[in-house]
């Protein structure tokens, strides 16, 4: 309960309006469609640089936490997501909205994203501890395969195609390598004056995330957003209070399902929505008022994909492997602070830690407060056109870049992983284990290296990396996750191909 | 798949192989053996998956991924490049402030779908871009004072 003590550090004056500020900062930019949560995230950070390390992570924490939930507004409203998280949401919100049952949409969907979101910041607080003290027991051997395991599940499991997924992480390895040899002081893979520091991570993952969605948005031309916004009536919020709690089916289905999922590396809140809308409609006696406006499907996709956002953030608080793009980016924000994750940061940074943490739950609280209140705003923002979008994103990866060290070196790095991303992605190629290759390459590398010296010293190197109950279970969940992702592509690539053969069988015969 | 996608996969992986086997060779072919090891492990995992994607573009079996159409890289091309001077050239060479308003307003008017004959259309334009120059200037200049290259105007 160590948390409790450090809970009046969230209602500091300065920290308690930068928690306001990220909540509100966040919904209205999750509303914002092509604006996702690791996004917004990443251009926050350099703001961070010259707050102190728990101001900063609050700041990013809540921004997190509402732009998830914030989504939901213009998937509601406008029929777009506002992130991929969001994709359920839309299936029966739109629906309510155009019954005229928009505030009735909003209301408990941002309920059931306090509702759900609260449990997973509650899973949070109890299995972080417990398992930063298991996190001790971790060798070099065995954190050098928790890296490895991060970015191939990440790999794996994100995109189409497995072989490419872990294709980036290898190239995000590689990425990560650059510069001067912490060990030796060798220069490697310097091809440029820019890359003598080696690949600052902020300026990365601002060029990763922003500059595909800017050239994306580019991609669409001179188009207007057709989009109506439909209006929001009132809606007592006591009728909604009574709904959400009265449809305990689809809430405890959706917060059971999103902390679930959130606590496996690399399944993201999208997954979530969608899992939790389909069970909680197999499940229903109603289940064919799903997609016609039924609440329940608002109810469970929303209370998923908020319920999510803590347990996503255990493997990256305990072990120091982000599970998820936007815990990357939280990395990031740490590292910049000189503050490692794991049980280093509950020993010797508890402040830090607890009053993120507790802000999280805190921000549950007024994110559904306020997204009732700002829904409608949010909602016009979100029409921001595509051309100022674009540019208003461009301008501030620039600067955002340049702030981190002051350097344009930076700023090209940005820039050239940017570019060179977005055209990797019309290929089948994803951001997400890119980035975990990067961040996590000189987690893997450091205890690579000082694993080979023990193991030079006291047995060898394959009985070091290859042998122990610990080692052996890690190497097994890598080898599953890659097994079970290649399956899962060949078993859809058949269903695929017996379809085309159906559709070309039909085709002959007409 | 038509061949336009195809020949797009092929380029693609080919640049990512072309990546990998140099990333292979440095590692391999650079001293001290020490500070390469790590390297040298990931390259060959590297230069494997990328030659098995190269190859299956070859195959044509490559199959995740649309690629680019002529007409979505024609709407890209002007605002990339503008994009790209502003970053390799212009932010360091005019000043940060000066190339931010003169990109924005470029790619304001580039992609607005407004009529460009009214005058309307560029008054807003002109009028966006400097509210967000002014936050910008406000926040990055005045909050975290972050000190940018020299301007030519100032």
């Amino acid at each position: 309960m160590e948390f409790i003590q450090y809970f009046g550090d969230v209602f500091v004056p300065f920290n308690f309006m930068l928690l306001m500020l990220g909540t509100v900062g966040g919904l209205i930019l999750g509303a914002t469609p092509g604006l996702s949560p690791t996004m917004a995230v990443a251009l926050l950070i350099p703001f961070t640089f010259r707050l102190e390390p728990a101001q900063g992570l609050i700041l990013l924490g809540a921004a997190y936490t509402s732009t998830v939930a914030g989504g939901a507004v213009s998937a509601i409203l406008l029929k777009i997501p506002g992130a991929p998280a969001n994709i359920a949401t839309t299936l029966d919100g739109h629906t309510m909205a155009k019954k005229g049952q928009g505030a009735r949409a909003l209301q408990l969907s941002f309920l059931a994203s306090a509702v759900g979101g609260i449990f997973g910041v509650f899973l949070l607080i109890f299995l972080t501890p417990v398992l930063a003290q298991w996190a001790l027991a971790f060798g070099p051997s065995h954190l050098f395969w928790l890296a490895i395991l991060g970015v191939t599940v990440i790999g794996s499991l994100d995109g189409g195609s497995v072989v490419k997924g872990l294709l980036a992480g290898c190239i995000g390895l590689w990425l990560s390598t650059i510069g001067f040899d912490d060990i030796m002081g060798a220069q490697r893979f310097i091809f440029h004056d820019s890359l003598a520091g080696g690949i600052n991570v902020i300026p990365a993952l601002i060029g990763l995330f922003a500059i595909p969605q800017v050239i994306t948005m580019f991609a669409k031309g001179r188009s207007r957003l057709d989009a109506e916004v439909l209006e929001v009536e009132r809606h007592p919020i006591g009728d909604a209070i009574r709904e959400v709690f009265g449809r305990m089916r689809a809430l405890s289905i959706g917060t059971i399902t999103g902390s679930i999922i959130g606590l496996i590396p690399g399944v993201g809140g999208q997954i979530a929505g969608l899992v939790a809308y389909d069970q909680a409609k197999k499940t229903s006696p109603e289940r064919d008022k799903f997609g016609t406006g039924h609440p329940e499907g608002v109810i469970a996709a929303e209370s998923a994909n908020n319920a999510m956002v803590g347990p996503s953030l255990v493997p990256l608080l305990t072990l120091s492997i982000p599970g998820s793009p936007t815990a990357a980016v939280l990395l990031g924000g740490l590292l910049i602070h000189g503050i490692f994750p794991g049980s280093d940061l509950f020993d010797n940074h508890p402040q830090v830690a607890w009053t993120f943490i507790n802000s999280m739950l805190i921000g549950q609280v007024l994110m559904c407060i306020f997204g009732l209140y700002v829904a409608g705003l949010a909602a016009r923002v979100a029409q921001v056109p595509n051309e100022v979008m674009a540019a208003v994103v461009l301008a501030l990866a620039v600067f955002g870049s340049y702030s981190v060290q002051t350097s344009m070196g930076d700023v090209y790095v940005m820039a050239a992983l940017g570019t060179g991303m977005y055209f990797l992605e019309r290929f089948g190629f994803s951001a997400a284990p890119l980035v975990l290759g990067l961040i996590l390459g000189p987690i893997a590398e450091a205890n690579f290296i000082q694993g080979s010296m023990i193991a030079n010293a006291t047995s060898s190197v394959s009985q070091y990396f290859f042998t122990g109950a610990l080692n052996l279970t890690l190497i097994a969940i890598v080898v599953l996750s890659v097994g079970y992702s290649v399956l899962m592509e060949l078993r859809a690539r058949r269903v695929v191909t017996t379809k085309d053969e159906a559709v070309a069988k039909e085709e002959a015969l007409s | 798949m038509t061949d336009l996608p195809r020949i797009q996969h092929i380029c693609a992986s080919g640049v990512v192989a072309l990546v990998g086997v140099t990333v292979t060779w440095v590692s391999y072919t650079q001293e001290p053996a020490a500070a390469f090891l790590f390297p040298r492990l990931i390259s060959t995992v590297f230069v494997v998956l990328a030659l098995w994607t190269f190859g299956k573009a070859i195959l044509g079996c490559s199959k995740v991924g649309n690629g680019l159409s002529a007409e979505a890289l024609l709407r890209i091309a002007p605002g990339l490049l503008v994009a790209l001077v502003y970053i390799f050239w212009a932010a360091k060479g005019l000043g940060f402030y000066t190339a931010s308003t003169i990109t924005f307003f470029i790619l304001l008017s580039l992609y607005d779908p407004a009529p460009h004959s009214e005058l309307k259309s560029w008054v807003r334009r002109a009028v966006i871009t400097a509210g967000f120059l002014a936050v910008m200037y406000g926040l990055f200049a005045m909050l975290l004072g972050v000190f940018t290259p020299r301007e030519i105007f100032f």
